[in-house]
């Protein structure tokens, strides 16, 4: 992911965890405080061979291992993962909270590295919201800017003019704790943003809201966001979040980039078993490979049955593959799967109806499970029952290859 | 003056815990009542008779055992005998400066030892606890031995020097309590808007660790206007208030002059009165 250049289709990257970071990138080896492409505009935050390891007494662990990472001006950014995967320190060394211990992060093209939080164009907006208790509302918000000295007047007017941004005109007098969860939330928005920040960081800010007020202020922040079109960089460890907020998002896991991609490509072309399971519902299919067609891979099946991968390329007959179908790309039918098409055989063991539609779980000849979501549609009623044999078919297209399969992939399964 | 360290620990200590409503049963009958206002009684006698002998006419050498009906003379002649007011004059200059010195000193421990994990923490904490926890006698002896050692000639600095040693643990404790329960992003996020690290501390923890802080000058202040064993032992010629009384008493064969009476009356109002700001400060505030 090294060669990143600000609008490069990322979509087809594989994982990046491995790549070589700085080879074929001349600007970032000689002289990283100067990587101002011509024609290009130099980007918000890049990180180039950020590491970081805790040295304890118990042994050094490794939070974030070599992640490079590009973010444009005006974006909003999300980084996704599990707990522990090394996101949050990724934000705070961004911030300035934690330093790496190798690598640079240039902030428009400045190595922040070793300066002081305090003197970083950059505000973030904390999971516990960290509102000072002791001052009122007005003063949490005022706060950044009588640091910088910002004349009086000129502070009533922005305090103001973000309280009515977040929509808490009227509270200023207010104490944090007087207000409500979602309240506070947005004042710590609004005290981040009124210091008007090259880039906000947000460390899980939803976290702590229930599930209804949560979804409203992912519309609220993405609104301000808009309005603002100040850079956003979002750390989440919920997909849903991540996928229906974010420009781009990255998925990490132990330390490491897995992909980086729109939040579309994310789901319709995962890149990893890994980012397969951790975004949405995945099937994963492990099959070996018949002939090759080019660099479409033709696996073995049974009778009737077909299983065709395309893109999946460097594959040669005999090696094992792994492949993901998302469940509502399967279709169910008792008839074999038409010409083109892939279709596996098997036998419906449960029906759950989820209201919009109806899910399928189906054990196939070869034993394996698979789920297939079904649209209840107007004029539908179940395709089938419990116990019936079906074909699964749906489109090769919809085949994702996620590489060869080694003992690492299986591993992650459990994790996934 | 224990009222103040009681109220001041208690405080200290609540805000760590805030207390689980329990409902305890409740006792009819009169015994337990009965038998609660008599400990009371016993508790608060002596300070009764202090008070009320404060008002006794009488002669002024030493305090009458008879009431000789009520006056005010005592009130009116409270610094006519000049060697208690000196004394008197030590016991408050002492006890002010120990507070400031303790306080500061004590904060800064608070806030690292309650902040931070750090090689010699564990020790640092564990001599604050023997500090506490270490006979009276124990540490004025140790000191006398010190300063004899050291050829410091003893009077009003080795006191101070005294009483600053044994109130400072209390201060660590009540202000490493405060901090440890203060959330580090708080910090972190006034460094975040631009606050260095001064005006972090200055703006940010120690308005939010004040109570802590100021339960711990109470306590110090408590305590050293209070001591009486360890200043004993390194006072040299120098008199404070407790160590005058103990002395009057033995030299007049049992009595003490009734200005005594009237300076115990003070200083206990003067506790109770800011024992109970303290705790309406802190109900306002929680």
């Amino acid at each position: 992911m090294s060669e990143m250049t600000p609008y490069a289709d990322v979509a087809d990257s594989p994982s990046t965890a491995d790549s070589p970071s700085t080879a074929d990138d001349p600007s970032t080896a000689d002289d990283p405080s100067t990587v101002d492409h011509p024609g290009t505009a130099v980007p918000a935050i890049r990180l180039i061979g950020i590491a970081k390891r805790f040295v304890s007494r118990r042994g050094t662990v490794t939070a974030v291992e070599r992640v490079d990472l590009v973010i444009n001006e005006g974006e909003f950014f999300s980084l996704l993962g599990p707990s522990g995967c090394g996101k949050t320190t990724t934000l705070r060394m961004i911030g300035g909270f934690e330093e790496p211990t190798e690598g640079q992060i240039l902030l428009y093209g400045r190595d922040v590295v070793g300066v002081p939080p305090n003197h970083r164009d950059v505000n973030m907006v904390f999971q516990s919201y960290a509102l000072f208790p002791h001052m009122s509302v007005y003063d949490n918000v005022a706060f950044g800017l009588k640091r910088k000295s910002v004349p009086t007047a000129e502070i009533r007017q922005r305090v103001n003019e973000m309280l009515d941004l977040v929509q808490l005109d009227g509270k200023a007098d207010r104490r944090p704790r007087e207000l409500s969860g979602g309240q506070q939330q947005r004042v710590a928005l609004a005290r981040a943003l009124v210091n008007r920040p090259r880039a906000l960081l947000l460390d899980e800010p939803l976290a702590a809201l229930d599930l209804k007020l949560r979804q409203a202020m992912q519309i609220e922040l993405k609104r301000i966001q808009r309005e603002v079109g100040i850079t956003f960089v979002f750390v989440t460890h919920d997909q849903n979040e991540a996928l229906t907020m974010s420009d781009r998002l990255i998925v990490m896991n132990a330390g490491k980039i897995e992909q980086l991609a729109t939040p579309r490509d994310m789901y319709e072309r995962p890149a990893s078993r890994f980012v397969a399971g951790f975004i949405g519902t995945s099937n994963i299919l492990t099959g070996t490979v018949k002939t090759m067609d080019g660099t479409t891979a033709i696996l073995e099946t049974g009778v009737n049955e077909s299983l065709v991968v395309p893109e999946a390329t460097g594959l040669i007959a005999g090696q094992q593959l792994d492949l993901t179908v998302r469940p509502e790309k399967i279709v169910l039918s008792a008839e074999p799967p038409g010409p083109g098409l892939c279709g596996l055989r098997g036998r419906v063991m449960e029906v759950v109806y989820l209201g919009t539609s109806t899910q399928y779980a189906v054990k196939t000849a070869e034993g394996a499970d698979l789920l297939a979501f079904l649209q209840n549609a107007s004029d539908s009623s179940d395709v089938a029952a419990r116990g019936d044999d079906v074909y699964l078919t749906w489109r090769p297209e919809h085949s994702l290859c996620l590489g060869q399969t080694s003992g690492a992939q299986l591993d992650e399964e459990a994790v996934a | 003056m224990s009222a103040i360290a009681g109220l001041a620990l208690e405080e200290a200590y609540e805000n760590d815990h805030r207390p689980v409503t329990v409902h305890k049963p409740k006792r009819k009958g009169f015994l337990l009542p009965i038998w609660g206002w008599l400990v009371i009684l016993w508790l608060s006698s002596p300070i009764v008779v202090m008070i009320v002998f404060g008002f006794n006419d009488g002669t002024g050498r030493a305090t009458s055992t008879k009431w000789n009906g009520f006056t005010f003379k005592w009130y009116q002649n409270l610094f006519s005998i000049s060697d208690l007011t000196t004394a008197l004059g030590n016991s408050i200059t002492i006890a002010i400066f120990t507070t400031l010195i303790a306080v500061v000193l004590g904060t800064l421990m608070g806030v690292a030892l309650g902040r931070w994990k750090f090689r010699g923490a564990g020790s640092v904490n564990l001599l604050l606890f023997a500090n506490i926890a270490a006979p009276e006698v124990v540490l004025g002896a140790a000191l006398l031995s010190l300063f004899l050692t050291l050829n410091i000639p003893r009077g009003y600095v080795t006191i101070l020097l005294a009483h600053v040693m044994f109130s400072i643990a209390y201060v660590v404790v009540t202000v490493r309590a405060r901090m440890s329960g203060l959330d580090p992003s708080l910090e972190e996020a006034a460094r975040d808007l631009g606050a260095g690290p001064l005006v972090t501390f200055f703006r940010v923890t120690l308005p939010l660790i004040a109570p802590g802080v100021s339960a711990g000058a109470l306590l110090a202040f408590a305590m050293s206007i209070d001591d009486y064993i360890i200043t004993s032992f390194n006072n040299g010629s120098t008199q404070t208030f407790p160590l005058w009384v103990y002395g009057a008493a033995e030299r007049t064969g049992g009595s003490v002059p009734p200005q005594v009476n009237v300076m115990g009356t003070l200083i206990f109002a003067f506790g109770v009165i800011v024992a109970v700001g303290g705790a309406v400060a802190n109900r306002k505030r929680a």
